[in-house]
């Protein structure tokens, strides 16, 4: 009788094995201003994956500037997955043959489930009526931007301007060039990253108008209580494209390619747009973009390929050493 | 070779060796084969260029400035410590050492909170015209801030040590205060203050984290070394940050041999002077 505890234990073993749920871990390496809205999403992921497949997913997340990220993961940071600012860094990571040079193509619009503009936080009552970039070059207007040398986000800033310039009538690559230099000038400080520039201007009462991603503008007017900013769409701006990837070469070592697949996938699901949109990311869901119409105002936007063809040629052309910006930035 | 009272000169020689080769060594290594990609010739060109110039004067320059605040001001505070008691003084004491336990960003951050138009100083300074955040001035105030400590926590150990017996015999001889301090005390305390400037020189050279929030990062104007190396690193142009590093370097070993040297100099003269 002496082996009837045992044999039970056993059976009760067999028994419950296959309802035991796995634990997965990912690892989502991603930028600044993505810790609210990938705290939300990760929240709804794990609980649905649970549902579908009863399985435990955390997902872990690093947080830092963009590009700063991008060498970690280059560096042996064991990203499964990457949630950048612009797709130059998940570039640089495919250049180090961690993934697919073509993982822009493997997932929807370039592999951005949601996007921003670059916009204009402005003090409460727009007191220097600033309403388009023109205004930014205007004697007596400081302009607070960060370095797009050292911050991602600052990259598509200085694209929109370049690209507001050129689409004047007559507008030319050498107006351009004159209308971003002589907007360099009316910087007073040239902080590293974009959080950085939003604590300048909002805390420190530098300046009187920042250019910044519209999600960074929208948190920073809702943080600050709604009554001290305002912000203002420019007649144009640039639609910025933060992307996502699945670092293959990480997913594979890890066995973590099923579940990483499914996270980016979920998030163009209705579900996390509408994460996205209460995160002011502008979603790509038309449904749910009509449901946030009040938020996201209608804007006139230029695309990345439209104007510059792609990052590695925006790269090339304006941010490598001794490039555009090296030569009409600050100092110059 | 004389036998000592503790034996055990080979292991800890040969521990001594291996460790710093392991944590200082290898290191520096691994950072002038990166920077060997650009090569001599890369790196004149690198320093031909007038913004890593002025990067590197104002990280020189506003460190060696700093460092003589530090040993200036550092020697006022360190006298107060040791030679008064006053309600306060072990509080005080305990300050000194904020900076070494801050972490640098949060020091630099709350510099710039107080220096900016809108701060608690900066409001009442900038309609003066003095503006210290965002400018080379607020670069050397972060300096001043992280290399403070180290002059006062090298002065202080030779301070108390220094019999007070001295002074009074040099007074008891005739000698005025300032000859007592110029002829006496100071010879002792200027290889120690020499250690403190070396040791705030050092430290003010390499700061990033504090720095970079007060700078403004403007360049040529208050752009500083360790920036643009970092730029380097973030165009993947792991070489030339390397090769900016390795100038870094060689700047930071050429002056503290100078100080170095100084030092042999001023000890052989105060113990002549002794």
């Amino acid at each position: 009788m002496k082996l009837r505890p045992t044999l039970l234990a056993l059976v009760a073993t067999v028994m419950v094995l296959p309802a035991m749920a796995k634990d997965v871990t990912l690892l989502n390496v991603s930028y600044d201003p993505t810790r609210e809205l990938y705290k939300a999403v990760n929240t709804a992921f794990a609980a649905d994956w649970k549902a579908k497949h009863g399985d435990n997913v955390t997902i872990q997340m690093s947080h830092g500037g963009s590009g700063k990220q991008a060498r970690a993961v280059v560096d042996g940071l064991p990203a499964d997955v990457v949630t950048l600012a612009l797709a130059y860094d998940i570039d640089a990571v495919a250049d180090r043959g961690l993934l697919a040079k073509d993982w822009q193509t493997r997932l929807p619009d370039n592999a951005s489930p949601y996007t921003s503009t670059i916009v204009f936080l402005v003090r409460k009552g727009n007191p220097k009526a600033i309403r388009d970039w023109g205004d930014l070059v205007r004697d007596g207007v400081q302009v607070v931007t960060p370095n797009p040398k050292t911050s991602g986000g600052a990259r598509w800033n200085f694209l929109a301007a370049w690209g507001y310039a050129l689409k004047l009538p007559g507008g030319t690559d050498d107006k351009a060039r004159t209308f971003v230099k002589t907007l360099f000038q009316h910087v007073p400080v040239l902080d590293t990253g974009a959080r950085g520039a939003t604590t300048t201007f909002t805390q420190r009462g530098i300046g009187d108008v920042l250019v910044a991603w519209e999600n960074e503008a929208l948190l920073a007017k809702k943080e600050a209580g709604g009554d001290q900013f305002d912000i203002v769409i420019p007649s144009i701006t640039i639609l910025a494209e933060p992307p996502v990837a699945v670092v293959d070469k990480n997913a594979a070592e890890r066995g973590t390619r099923e579940v990483a697949d499914a996270y980016l996938k979920f998030l163009y699901s209705p579900q996390a747009q509408d994460i996205e949109a209460r995160n002011f990311y502008r979603p790509r869901s038309p449904d749910v973009a009509a449901k946030y119409a009040a938020q996201f105002p209608q804007v006139k936007t230029f695309t990345l390929a439209e104007v510059f063809g792609d990052w590695r040629k925006a790269q090339a052309k304006f941010f490598a050493d001794g490039a555009i910006f090296d030569q009409i930035g600050p100092g110059n | 070779m004389r036998r000592r009272v503790l034996p055990g000169f080979g292991l800890s020689l040969g521990f001594a060796v291996t460790y710093l080769g392991l944590i200082v060594l290898l290191p520096l290594a691994a950072l002038a084969w990166k920077a060997s990609d650009v090569g001599f010739a890369g790196i004149l060109k690198l320093l031909a260029s007038p913004r890593t110039l002025a990067a590197l004067k104002l990280s020189f320059g506003g460190a060696l400035l700093a460092a003589g605040i530090n040993v200036v001001v550092g020697l006022m505070v360190t006298w107060a410590l040791v030679r008064y008691r006053f309600p306060g003084r072990r509080i005080l004491d305990a300050l000194i050492d904020l900076p070494f336990a801050l972490p640098t960003a949060v020091a630099g951050i709350a510099l710039t909170a107080i220096y900016a138009p809108n701060g608690w100083f900066g409001r009442w300074l900038v309609p003066l015209g003095i503006q210290v955040a965002y400018t080379p001035l607020g670069v050397l105030l972060a300096m001043v801030f992280v290399g403070f400590p180290f002059v006062v926590r090298t002065l202080q150990p030779v301070l108390q040590s220094l019999e007070q017996d001295v002074e009074d015999a040099a007074e008891s001889l005739g000698a005025t205060g300032l000859q007592t301090f110029l002829r006496v005390v100071l010879p002792t305390l200027v290889p120690t203050l020499l250690t403190g400037f070396a040791l705030a020189l050092a430290r003010a050279v390499g700061e990033y984290g504090s720095v970079i929030f007060i700078a403004g990062n403007i360049p040529l104007r208050s752009e500083i070394a360790p920036l643009l190396i970092v730029q380097r690193l973030d165009e993947f142009d792991y070489a030339t940050a390397a090769a900016l590093g390795v100038v870094m370097l060689a700047f930071s070993l050429v002056l503290l041999v100078l100080v170095s040297a100084l030092q042999r100099w001023t000890r052989r003269w105060a113990e002549q002077s002794a």
